[in-house]
């Protein structure tokens, strides 16, 4: 994979291996530089703001905004956070690694059809998408009348604006997103693998859990970041069929900015968002830096 | 019945392909048995029916008078060392070693004495916590056979093991499972291309071709006595004649007319009468290459004939000589061989002799067969338009 030059092999200078590198990744690393890590850094510092009497940011400095973080309502709202994104790729991965064992094993002709049911949801907008579960699990629509003409809900339950409705759109939404990187290490998957487990007396089921599992576990990793980062982040979805009880951290962010136009406030909260999401990956890939392996998503490098 | 393993009229089909078309064999406990054929023959279908990866169409598979058939690949006694080798690559050596015993939850100290032992048996022991991407591609061979070898199994199945090593790992390897076979006593079912592999290691082979076993036999009974064209020309070197049975001579041999040839004698087992056309088989060792016309007996044959090469092998000397329509490979030992001898050139007029016994008569005759003889073993599959 790197690209290195063997040293004293070049007749001619060569420009040093570093240079080459440097500059074929100078153009994300301003990219990246100046519209994600300066920007960040902003939110940074806004959170040690004042606010201004108008809505603005005020001057000089304050701890005053972070310290109401200590809020009684936030906990409970963290925890929210917390578990819907939690339980959002639990479900996302179990749903996950059986499509993608599937999709993988399938026949190519099969294989190109099941994946572009997995793509074809993105060709409709997000917010539409959203809007339409909002439909389907209203009081007066056909899910609901279905379910209560199978007298398997009683008529007074709402389906609507509650953590379950929340959870339910979540993984909706995320799972392709778990399903592509999944798939992507099972097909590269060699599955004479399962062939051997098999032979040394594993059943079906403990040769995918201690061969196929194993095999993909990169596959895993990326889809569980993949699914888990952005789930703690969820605005629209809560927003659109959530009510007040299933609030995520996103929506009082987005209500601290537009509603109470505290931008110091949402800056805040947006601060320890970003912190709480990084702490644990930072951890795990030092975790992994001193066993000497590759890092986490290894095809991102 | 009574058998250790046998094969009871098998057949796999797909779709229009038979792949295994009604195969009996039988195979005795402790033996070293070989599959051979070119590509596509049928023996690794053979093969992973026998393993639980196939169910058979039809036939039964019995292994130590118990019918197998049904019954699930995890559930049989008998393991599989994989072309591939197909090594966990998330388990180290030890590890990889130890699946078989774990799953079959020993005790854990028999387990570590186990893998110890196998490790001592592979010369693996200061490796035992690689991951298989660090072994060399033979290292990772000797894992696979140890893998396999700890779960005790009825039967050891070789799929084309040696095929991905390069020529000298091979050579060691073939001398490997063989004190491997001889040490733990097994039965051992071995299925190659590789006529070379199937020859040093075997106690019988059986040749396979479009999905039918064409001769089961020792070694030396396949090479010398093959039962059709297909087997005399899959295994080794060897010159077709075509002819008519003439008339039966003394006992069992026949006078043969093969045209512009002097009347053949040959040995005739079959009682082949009358007219009934035939094709000779001779290995080319079998001829004796003369500069004057020899005097022989009435079972030796007589021909005279043209060199159109000559290849000097060290061993011996390949000479093609050209007697009628016929390009004759000749093989030739350098028996008190002089350097000042006169040598034999090309265009030299030459005389070749055989004995009547060391012609086979063969009833059957493919075009296709005689082909193989110029196309090196791994290359059959394509030559016949088969993958």
């Amino acid at each position: 994979m790197s690209g290195r030059p063997r040293a004293p092999s070049g007749t001619e200078a060569a420009p040093p291996a570093g240079r080459v590198e440097w500059m074929v990744s100078l153009p994300s690393l301003v990219w990246l530089t100046v519209l994600f890590v300066v920007p960040t850094l902003i939110v940074f510092a806004i959170a040690f703001k004042p606010v201004s009497s108008y809505g603005g940011i005020g001057a000089g400095w304050t701890l005053e905004t972070m310290r109401s973080l200590a809020n009684p309502n936030y906990p409970a709202i963290i925890w929210r956070t917390l578990w819907l994104s939690a339980v959002t790729m639990a479900l996302c991965i179990v749903l996950a690694v059986p499509a993608g064992y599937c999709i993988a094993r399938a026949a190519p002709r099969w294989r190109r059809l099941l994946l572009l049911l997995v793509i074809v949801p993105f060709w409709t907008s997000f917010l539409i998408r959203i809007f339409a579960w909002k439909v389907l699990l209203h009081p007066e629509g056909p899910l609901k009348r279905v379910l209560v003409a199978l007298h398997l809900v009683d008529p007074a339950t709402t389906l609507l604006y509650n953590a379950g409705s929340v959870l339910l759109v979540m993984v909706y939404t995320f799972l392709p997103f778990a399903i592509l990187p999944i798939y992507a290490a099972a097909e590269k998957f060699d599955f004479r693998l399962v062939e051997a487990a098999r032979d040394l007396g594993a059943s079906s089921l403990r040769a995918f859990w201690s061969v196929f599992l194993p095999g993909i576990r990169r596959g895993v990793m990326t889809a569980i970041l993949v699914v888990f980062i952005p789930a703690l982040g969820s605005y629209v979805i809560p927003d659109v069929v959530g009510g007040p009880n299933a609030e995520m951290i996103g929506n009082k962010i987005a209500q601290r900015t537009f509603v109470d136009r505290n931008l110091p406030h949402a800056s805040a909260l947006s601060t320890f968002l970003t912190l709480a999401v990084l702490a644990p990956m930072i951890a795990a890939l030092g975790l992994q830096g001193r066993k000497g392996r590759q890092p986490i998503i290894e095809e991102a490098g | 019945m009574g058998e250790f393993l046998e094969f009871d009229n098998v057949s796999r089909h797909y779709g229009d392909i038979r792949a295994v078309d009604g195969v009996s064999l039988a195979v005795r406990k402790g033996e070293f048995f070989s599959l051979l054929g070119p590509s596509g023959c049928g023996k690794t279908t053979l093969l992973r029916m026998l393993a639980g990866f196939e169910t058979p169409d039809a036939g039964r598979v019995f292994l130590d008078g118990k019918d197998i058939t049904a019954q699930p690949a995890n559930e049989r006694k008998v393991n599989t060392i994989f072309q591939s080798y197909a090594l966990f690559p998330h388990l180290s050596v030890w590890d990889n070693i130890a699946f078989g015993p774990r799953i079959a939850k020993r005790p854990r100290k028999e387990i570590a004495e186990d893998v110890e032992k196998m490790l001592k048996l592979i010369q693996l022991s200061d490796q035992a916590w690689k991951k298989p991407d660090q072994l060399s591609g033979g290292q990772k061979q000797r894992v696979a056979i140890a893998r396999a070898l700890i779960n005790k199994p009825q039967v050891l199945l070789l799929d084309e093991p040696l095929a991905a090593l390069d020529l000298k790992l091979r050579q060691r390897m073939l001398i490997e499972l063989d004190l491997i076979h001889d040490q733990v006593g097994i039965t051992f079912l071995y299925v190659t291309h590789d006529q070379g592999e199937a020859m040093s290691l075997s106690d019988r082979i059986a040749v396979m071709d479009h999905g039918k076993i064409e001769q089961i036999g020792t070694p030396a009974e396949i090479y010398e006595a093959p039962r059709s064209s297909f087997v005399a020309a899959f295994i080794g070197d060897t010159n077709f004649f075509e002819g008519e049975v003439d008339e039966i001579i003394e006992g069992e041999y026949s006078r043969l007319e093969i045209e512009g040839f002097p009347p053949v004698v040959c040995f005739n087992d079959k009682q082949l009468v009358d007219g009934v056309p035939v094709f000779i088989s001779i290995r080319p060792e079998k001829f004796r290459i003369w500069r004057e016309k020899p005097d022989l007996d009435w079972k030796h044959t007589v021909v005279k004939g043209t060199v159109e090469d000559v290849i000097y092998l060290g061993h011996s000397t390949k000479y093609w000589v050209r007697v009628q329509d016929y390009r004759i490979a000749v093989h030739r030992q350098h028996h008190r061989f002089l350097l000042d001898e006169k040598p034999i050139r090309w265009h030299d007029d030459v005389w070749l002799s055989w004995h009547a016994d060391d012609g086979f008569m063969l009833e059957r005759y493919r075009e296709a067969d005689e082909q193989l003889m110029e196309t090196p073993p791994e290359k059959v599959g394509e030559a016949q338009g088969r993958t």
